[in-house]
């Protein structure tokens, strides 16, 4: 049975008298122990669909209207605000965006890290803390002993994200939740923490939601990529399947837009035109049509739905383009 | 943080002399002059030249006002001599040590209650934002910053006796001999001059937390599985007190301001009282003597407040 079962997710956000779909129908599972990553442009939905599964989405404005989050073959959104406490930063921690700004400023990194510790193993201060320095040391953070009781302002920007590592794996969490983990950081600290967190999942046999636009970073930590746009899922497969034979026009035009290493740089980049749509007023049809060089009129008509192209492959497209 | 305080109080040395300057200079430039008021009142004799230099001349008047002041300073600064009433001729820090305590214990106590509303209303008004506790936190609070707190002091005083012959106690006895007769004089005095306060700290305690909230770091919280008791008051709380902190340091001045008006209304012979009398006899020393003290006391104010900014927010204790 999968981990997680995400189904037919719709969240929405009311504001004015418009209705922004930020997830708009979205399905996928995720195995235990395997990485998935979520791709897309700014806007497509990511980080609504990864707070959707732990319902950390503001109320109001937003809402998730319907669907399904199976964890462990229970659905999240049925459960008490109790049962949903008891799984945040228990069996499912998340990692955010914003290394500079998720740290409380004014709690030592020790009491935050030590903070879910406390709560879900029943630990006391004192014990917890002294399980906050092995996190520390666990994440490669010199000086540990020291560090517990640093300020976050103390800590610079990579050392704040390994902080907010070790609070996510505080409880040994069967899934985790990492948003753009390391946007914001320089290129040598991205790849030291994504290691890490590659390393420490595998070492807790745990699964990792991956979201990134770094396609990058996909091809070397997913196994699998399930790629958005404007709150839906476009194409979803295997790495192997999403970057050997993509077969929506959007994911091709991700692929073509990042610089491949192992190429010649002769291939000129190809950035995507135009820009994602307006979520509150997205256009009829295939909601990537104005973008699309391969739209045809039913584009403009009638919306595709994820179908098989392959085993574990597909994809929401009319058009065949690899033809 | 130590090395801090010592700088701190010893910028105040500077400040504290200007003060007395203006202070000093100001007050003997205000119309109507205390020998015009002396000699009006019939004991001191006709108002003749020779009566006036007489009594410039007794009470120290006659001098060049630098002199004046250097004087006065000095046994400031040396013997912590504030001079005499020039009605009474007793020391004027006797004088002020005995309305003191009246005036810290109304300010204190007003201070208190307007803490004690305005904290747990703003948070609770923040975090039901838009429900009817909300509505009714803030209509609250707009009435405390529309309605002076000199028009519900009169009210209160006004009305009972109109409707029932009632007023409020004003036999003041000082805290340590009685606390509860004192507190029964006290605490509708404070209670107005604390509401007064809260509503300006009402509403900065809740835009704060409504603005704390909605920070990054307070979805880091939720997402642990923190209760939503925890994720207000471990998380967001302390955060948003530090603005709020800087607001009552701010409204510490006016605390001053209302108390002495408050005073006058329900007859606490308190400081307020003793500067409204000493400005009406022109009472040169009383008058720069309490207002330096006053200047004294709101600096010190501050610093307590400097040092909970520095209990909150580690970036000022780490420098
Ligand atoms: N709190 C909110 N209030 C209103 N609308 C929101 C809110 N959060 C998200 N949205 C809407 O949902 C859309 C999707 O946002 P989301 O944060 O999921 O994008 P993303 O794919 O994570 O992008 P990025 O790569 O920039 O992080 C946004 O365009 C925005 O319109
Ligand atoms: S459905 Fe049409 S418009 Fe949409 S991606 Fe496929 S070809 Fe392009
Ligand atoms: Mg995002």
């Amino acid at each position: 049975m999968a981990l997680l079962e995400v189904k037919n997710l719709h969240t929405h956000f009311f504001a004015e008298g418009s209705v922004v779909k930020a997830v708009d129908g979205v399905s996928f599972d995720v195995e235990p122990g395997e990485t998935l990553a979520i791709v897309g442009e700014s806007g497509s939905g990511k980080s609504v669909t990864a707070m959707s599964i732990l319902r950390l989405i503001p109320n109001p404005p937003g809402e998730i209207v319907d669907g399904e989050i199976r964890f462990e073959g229970q659905d999240i959104l049925e459960m008490t605000d109790e049962q949903v406490q008891d799984l945040r930063g228990n069996k499912i921690a998340m990692i955010f965006q914003e290394p500079m700004t998720s740290l409380n400023p004014v709690l030592t990194v020790g009491r935050q890290i030590a903070e879910p510790i406390e709560l879900h193993r029943q630990a006391p201060l004192d014990k917890a803390l002294e399980m906050a320095k092995v996190l520390l040391r666990k994440v490669h953070i010199a000086e540990h002993d020291k560090r517990v009781s640093s300020y976050p302002h103390q800590l610079s920007g990579g050392m704040r994200q390994r902080v907010m590592i070790a609070m996510g794996m505080a409880c040994e969490p069967k899934l985790i939740i990492a948003d753009e983990p390391t946007t914001a950081l320089d290129v040598t600290v991205q790849a030291q923490l994504l290691e890490l967190l590659k390393e420490l999942t595998r070492e807790g046999h745990s699964s990792l939601i991956l979201i990134t636009h770094d396609l990058g970073v996909v091809a070397r930590y997913a196994d699998r990529i399930v790629v958005m746009y404007a709150g839906r899922i476009v194409e979803q497969g295997t790495a192997r399947d999403i970057f050997e034979r993509p077969h929506h026009p959007y994911t091709i035009g991700l692929m073509n837009s990042i610089p491949k290493l192992d190429q010649d740089t002769k291939e000129k980049l190809i950035p995507i035109p135009g820009a994602p749509p307006d979520l509150a007023n997205v256009p009829e049809g295939c909601a990537f049509n104005p973008r699309c060089e391969f739209a045809v009129e039913k584009c403009r008509q009638q919306r595709p739905t994820l179908e098989p192209v392959a085993v574990g492959h597909y994809k929401a497209c009319w058009v065949d383009v690899r033809s | 943080m130590y090395s801090y305080l010592v700088r701190r109080l010893i910028a105040l040395v500077p400040t504290l002399l200007f003060a007395s300057m203006i202070v000093f200079s100001v007050v003997r430039l205000v119309p109507g002059d205390i020998i015009d008021l002396m000699l009006s009142e019939s004991d001191f004799g006709a108002d003749t030249v020779e009566t006036r230099a007489e009594l410039e001349k007794a009470l120290g008047l006659d001098k060049p006002i630098y002199v004046q002041y250097f004087e006065w300073i000095g046994g400031i600064l040396f013997r912590f001599d504030f001079g005499n009433s020039l009605w009474q001729n007793t020391p004027v820090i006797d004088d002020i040590a005995e309305r003191m305590p009246y005036t810290i214990e109304l300010g204190v106590l007003s201070l208190l209650i307007a803490l004690l509303v305005a904290i747990p209303i703003g948070i609770y008004s923040a975090v039901r934002q838009e429900t009817i506790g909300d509505y009714a936190g803030r209509t609250v609070s707009i009435l405390g910053l529309a309605v002076p707190s000199f028009w519900i002091g009169t009210m209160v005083v006004i009305l009972p006796a109109i409707w029932w012959g009632w007023s409020p106690p004003t036999e003041v006895v000082p805290f340590f001999e009685d606390p509860v007769a004192n507190l029964q004089v006290f605490i509708i005095p404070s209670l107005i001059l604390g509401f007064s306060l809260s509503a300006v700290t009402m509403r900065m305690t809740r835009t704060m937390m409504l603005e704390v909230l909605r920070q990054d770091y307070v979805r880091t919280a939720w997402a642990k599985g923190l209760t939503e008791r925890v994720v207000v008051l471990r998380h967001a709380l302390k955060n948003a007190l530090i603005p709020v902190v800087t607001l009552i340091g701010l409204l510490v001045p006016f605390l001053f301001g209302g108390a002495v008006i408050i005073e006058q209304i329900f007859t606490i012979p308190g400081m307020g009282q003793l500067l409204l009398d000493s400005v009406s006899t022109r009472d040169y020393p009383l008058i720069t003597g309490i207002t330096l003290i006053i200047g004294f006391l709101i600096i010190v104010l501050n610093l307590v407040i400097d040092l909970c900014y520095a209990y909150l927010d580690p970036k000022v204790r780490y420098g």
